[in-house]
Order: C-alpha cells, then sequence, then structure tokens
C-alpha cells in the first residue's frame, strides 16, 4: 500500500472516530465546562440513574427496540424468502419498491405520514404506534441482510431434505431456518439499533407518556453541551457498538 | 395439480403480510398526506378541513372533494420562503454529496487496497459510525466546533487564529455535519465495487507503463463509477431531508425542507402545510430514488 493511500485511510478513520472520542473523554471530566479538564470522574453517570425521565425514556426505548425489532425480523424475512425464492410473482415490483424505499426516504415524510394515518384512524399514540412506526421503516435492512444470506445459501441441502420425504414446512423448519439463523439474528440486532437510534420519526408518531431516550436527548441538547449527556451518549454509542460487533460477527460466520 | 395449488398458497402466505404491512403503514400513509396537503388548517382536531363524513353518502363525499383545493401549494410556489428553502436544501445536499464523492473514493479504494488480513478490521471499524446513534454524532460535533470549543482552543493555543472562528450556526457546520455523518453511506457501497474489482487489470495498466495514479484514474475509476453514483444518491436522497444537522449545527437562518416541515408541523401546527412540504420533498427526491435503483443495479452486476 502506497504512503498515499495510507495516509487517506488514517485520515479518514481519525475523522470518523475524533468526535467520539472527544465525547467518550469529556464524559469522565470532573469539569461542568468542556474546554476546561478538571480530572477524571464518574460522576455525570453516577447523575444519570439519579436522573429519573432519563432513565423511564432508556426503558420506552429497550421496550420499542425490542418489540419493534422482533416484528421487522418476521416481515423482513418473509419478505427475502418471496423475493430471493418465488421468481416473479405480479406484485413483485410493488413489494421490491415497498421495501427497499422505506431505508432512502427521509424521515421526515415516514414520521409525518405516519402520524397522519394514526390520527386520520384515531389510534391512540404512545408505544404502540412507536413499535409499528419503527417496525415499517426496520423491515427493509433485515430483508437485505436476510437476503444476502439466502442467495449465498446451498440449494442441494434443502433439495435433499425433500427427496428424503419432508414436506416443505419441515424443510423450511429443519434446514433453511438454521442455516439462516445467523443473519435473522443479526437483522433483528440492525433493527434494534436502528429503533433506538431513531429520533425523527418517533418525535411525530408518539405520544404524551411515550419519550424515547433520543427524544429526550435532543430535547436536552437543544440547551447546550452537557456533561450528563455526554455520559449518556457514551453508554448508547457503546450499546450499539457491542450490538454491531455482535450481528457481524453472527453474520460473518458460516 | 393439487400440490402445485398448495405451493401457491404457501408462497402468498409468505410475501402477504410483509406486502399488507407495508401497503398500510406505507403506502397508504402517503396517499393520506396527498390528502392532507390538499386541506385546509383548522383549529380543530384534527387540526385540517375538511374531515369525510362517512356517514354523509355520496353529499358528504362530494362537498368533501369540493373542498380540497392547492392552496398549500400555492403558497408554496410563491412564497419565496419555501422555494429559498427547497433550492438551499439541494445546494447543501449536492455539495456534501460531490465532497462526500472526493473524500470517500480514496478511502474505499484505500480500503480496497488494504492488506486482506486487516481489511475485515478496518471494514468494521467504517461501519461501527454508520451504526452509532445518529443524534450523538452530531451533537458531538457542537462541543468541537463552538467558539470556546476544541478546535478553537487548539487553533489558538497552536497561534494560528488571534480570535475564535465563528462556525457553529453557520452553512459550514452544517456541511460538516452532513460529510461526516454520511461518510460510510459513501464508502461502503464504495468499497464493495472496488473490492470486487479485477486486479489483473490494474496490473495489465502496470505493465503497459501506467503509474498508480494513471492506472486509478483510467481503469479503477471508470469500472468503480456506478458505485460511486450508488453511494452518492445513497447519502444524496436523505440528505436533501435532513432536519438533525442543520437543526443543531446551523443557524437559525439555515434554510433546508425537512427544518421547514418540522417547524410548520411542531411550531405553528399548520397540518395541510408540512404535508405539502413533504409532497414536494417527496418528489424532488422521487428522481433520485429511481436514477438509485438503476446505479445499484447496474453496481449489482
Amino acid at each position: 500500500m502506497s504512503l498515499f493511500l495510507r495516509a487517506v485511510l488514517g485520515l479518514g478513520l481519525a475523522f470518523l472516530y475524533a468526535p467520539i472520542l472527544v465525547l467518550a473523554a469529556y464524559s469522565f471530566n470532573a469539569s461542568r465546562l468542556v474546554t476546561v479538564w478538571g480530572g477524571f470522574s464518574t460522576r455525570w453517570y453516577a447523575a444519570l440513574l439519579a436522573d429519573g425521565p432519563l432513565v423511564a425514556a432508556a426503558w420506552v426505548s429497550l421496550r420499542v427496540a425490542l418489540a419493534s425489532g422482533a416484528v421487522a425480523t418476521v416481515l423482513g424475512t418473509l419478505a427475502a424468502l418471496a423475493l430471493a425464492r418465488h421468481g416473479r410473482f405480479r406484485s413483485r415490483p410493488l413489494l421490491v419498491g415497498l421495501v427497499f424505499a422505506p431505508m432512502v426516504m427521509p424521515e421526515v415524510i415516514v414520521g409525518l405520514s405516519l402520524l397522519l394515518l394514526f390520527v386520520g384512524i384515531g389510534l391512540d399514540r404512545g408505544v404502540g404506534t412507536l413499535v409499528i412506526a419503527h417496525a415499517t421503516f426496520c423491515t427493509g435492512f433485515v430483508a437485505v441482510v436476510v437476503g444476502a444470506r439466502l442467495r449465498g445459501l446451498d440449494r442441494s441441502l434443502e433439495e435433499a431434505a425433500a427427496d428424503l420425504g419432508a414436506g416443505p414446512v419441515r424443510v423450511f423448519a429443519t434446514v433453511t431456518l438454521p442455516l439462516l439463523g445467523p443473519a435473522v439474528l443479526a437483522g433483528f440486532l440492525l433493527a434494534f439499533t436502528l429503533s433506538l437510534d431513531d429520533l425523527v420519526i418517533a418525535s411525530f408518531v408518539s405520544g404524551p407518556g411515550a419519550t424515547t431516550l433520543p427524544m429526550r436527548l435532543y430535547s436536552q441538547v437543544r440547551l447546550g453541551v452537557n456533561p450528563e449527556i455526554n455520559a449518556a451518549s457514551t453508554l448508547l454509542v457503546l450499546a450499539v457498538t457491542l450490538a454491531v460487533l455482535g450481528a457481524s460477527h453472527l453474520s460473518a460466520r458460516r | 395439480m393439487r400440490a402445485r395449488a398448495g405451493e401457491r398458497w404457501r408462497a402468498r402466505l409468505v410475501r402477504l403480510p410483509p406486502l399488507i404491512w407495508l401497503t398500510a403503514f406505507f403506502l397508504v400513509p402517503f396517499l393520506i398526506t396527498l390528502k392532507i396537503s390538499l386541506s385546509d388548517a383548522a383549529t380543530a382536531m384534527p387540526p385540517y378541513l375538511p374531515v369525510l363524513d362517512w356517514q354523509g353518502g355520496r353529499e358528504g363525499w362530494a362537498s368533501f372533494l369540493e373542498a380540497l383545493d392547492f392552496e398549500n401549494y400555492a403558497v408554496l410556489w410563491f412564497d419565496t420562503f419555501y422555494r429559498d428553502a427547497a433550492l438551499s436544501s439541494l445546494a447543501y445536499a449536492g455539495t456534501a454529496s460531490l465532497v462526500l464523492v472526493l473524500f470517500g473514493t480514496p478511502l474505499a479504494y484505500a480500503l480496497a487496497r488494504a492488506p486482506a488480513r486487516l481489511q475485515t478490521l478496518l471494514v468494521a471499524l467504517v461501519v461501527v459510525p454508520f451504526w452509532t446513534s445518529f443524534l450523538v454524532r452530531v451533537y458531538a460535533w457542537i462541543a468541537i466546533l463552538k467558539p470556546e470549543g476544541l478546535l478553537n482552543a487548539g487553533l489558538l493555543r497552536l497561534g494560528l487564529i488571534a480570535r475564535p472562528l465563528e462556525i457553529l450556526n453557520t452553512p459550514a457546520a452544517v456541511l460538516i455535519g452532513l460529510v461526516y455523518a454520511y461518510l460510510p453511506f459513501m464508502v461502503l457501497p464504495l468499497y464493495a465495487v472496488m473490492s470486487r474489482l479485477d486486479g489483473s487489470l490494474r496490473e495489465a495498466a502496470a505493465d503497459l507503463g501506467a503509474g498508480p495514479v494513471r492506472a486509478f484514474w483510467s481503469v479503477t475509476l471508470p469500472l468503480a463509477a456506478p458505485g460511486i453514483a450508488a453511494g452518492a444518491l445513497l447519502c444524496f436522497i436523505p440528505m436533501v431531508g435532513e432536519f438533525v444537522i442543520p437543526d443543531l449545527l446551523g443557524g437559525s437562518d439555515t434554510l433546508m425542507l425537512g427544518r421547514v416541515l418540522w417547524s410548520e408541523f411542531f411550531s405553528n401546527r399548520d397540518w395541510p402545510l408540512a404535508s405539502a412540504v413533504a409532497v414536494l420533498l417527496l418528489l424532488i427526491v422521487i428522481g433520485p430514488v429511481l436514477l438509485f435503483r438503476g446505479a445499484g443495479r447496474e453496481a449489482a452486476r
């Protein structure tokens, strides 16, 4: 590798990580000021745990992420199966569009239009509407992860099971699903992190009493930099990093 | 015959749940947004008129349809505020996409040329920020860019500047935020294309006397073009409607459609106008979305 490419790589990674590392470092700063280092301290982490609304918001986020991740995993896996295995069917272009469009669509559009639907059908806004909204925009990501695995799958194993007399449901349950397992789990983890991270869509579709962690953080961030948010952010980054490492470990496993 | 019919039904059972769910919660909401963008704001709940009276029969429908109009779109067209917001959204997203191509292409190329045993680790290092809280990553820049922030403190100490630079709450801060937040979106698809390129073509170019720059320019770059296009569109589309970055890093005068939609909805409570802004935003991104599908298909080949 040439010196130039090495420099590009170093610079790129430094650019990606410097802000996160600065944030993490200052979460251990005893001083309240960002530019003054007042010594090492974990006081902001202690303050976090005592912050009732923040802890409550974290619980809401966790519940929503688990539930919407589960729904998105089922829908995304089914969509991936249909797209990879069913050849050409009439609704295929529609399904392709519906699966992939939510992944690139600006979040403000998805959030606003879902809210208008919920108001239109008279659904009370809260955890339930958050779960529906998050499951909707996460489905595509699960479908991509599971679809990639499905295309790499050796079909002869399923054919062998069918030749040995297993019905299609049995083939799916005993051969396809176990082979697909790591990718399905990876898809779930990605949906989980996306849900945990979403601010914009959640702000539209959530109601009183269902404030998520990013919504709570955002309302604090608007008031300026504060070391307690640094601590909360560091924990969030840590949780997401672990989930991503877990997901990439699972999807890399053969 | 019965077995084939059973298979067909099973196939339907597989594709119908995602099809129904996404139609109900993605497609139908768009149609509702379209309808409400033709309504008028009202001080009621829901805060728009007309509301369809389901019991009204044919007259109910007729009076409902009659009350719909294009007033909100006239506002978008004639009020320069919205036109400026649309143009400046395009300018921000376009400029940031250009910077991302210029910065992301060499980075993806460096990743693809890195020693094989390091590549998995390096790619994972690029992926992690991609999934790390968007809000947190944008927020991190406030502490760096603000007048008494780290960047200014560092530059002052080095004696490079006499007074703190005003970066936060300027267009420059918005651009930095956009490039930073979307860099992984640019690099990953590009890396996917570049890592699959046949190395022997590059070697052939070298054997024929081309230097590394020339080989990159005349062999790698043309082959990677669909990946570059896909990456740029993948960033451009969500950036046009970006809300968090202009809101946290931009000044109060930073106009972007996502932010305009947000404030029409949350501050002015004008749902019909917010819906019209959403439809406008959709019209702006629909072209790039279709282009993206084309570029994606070509990159996949």
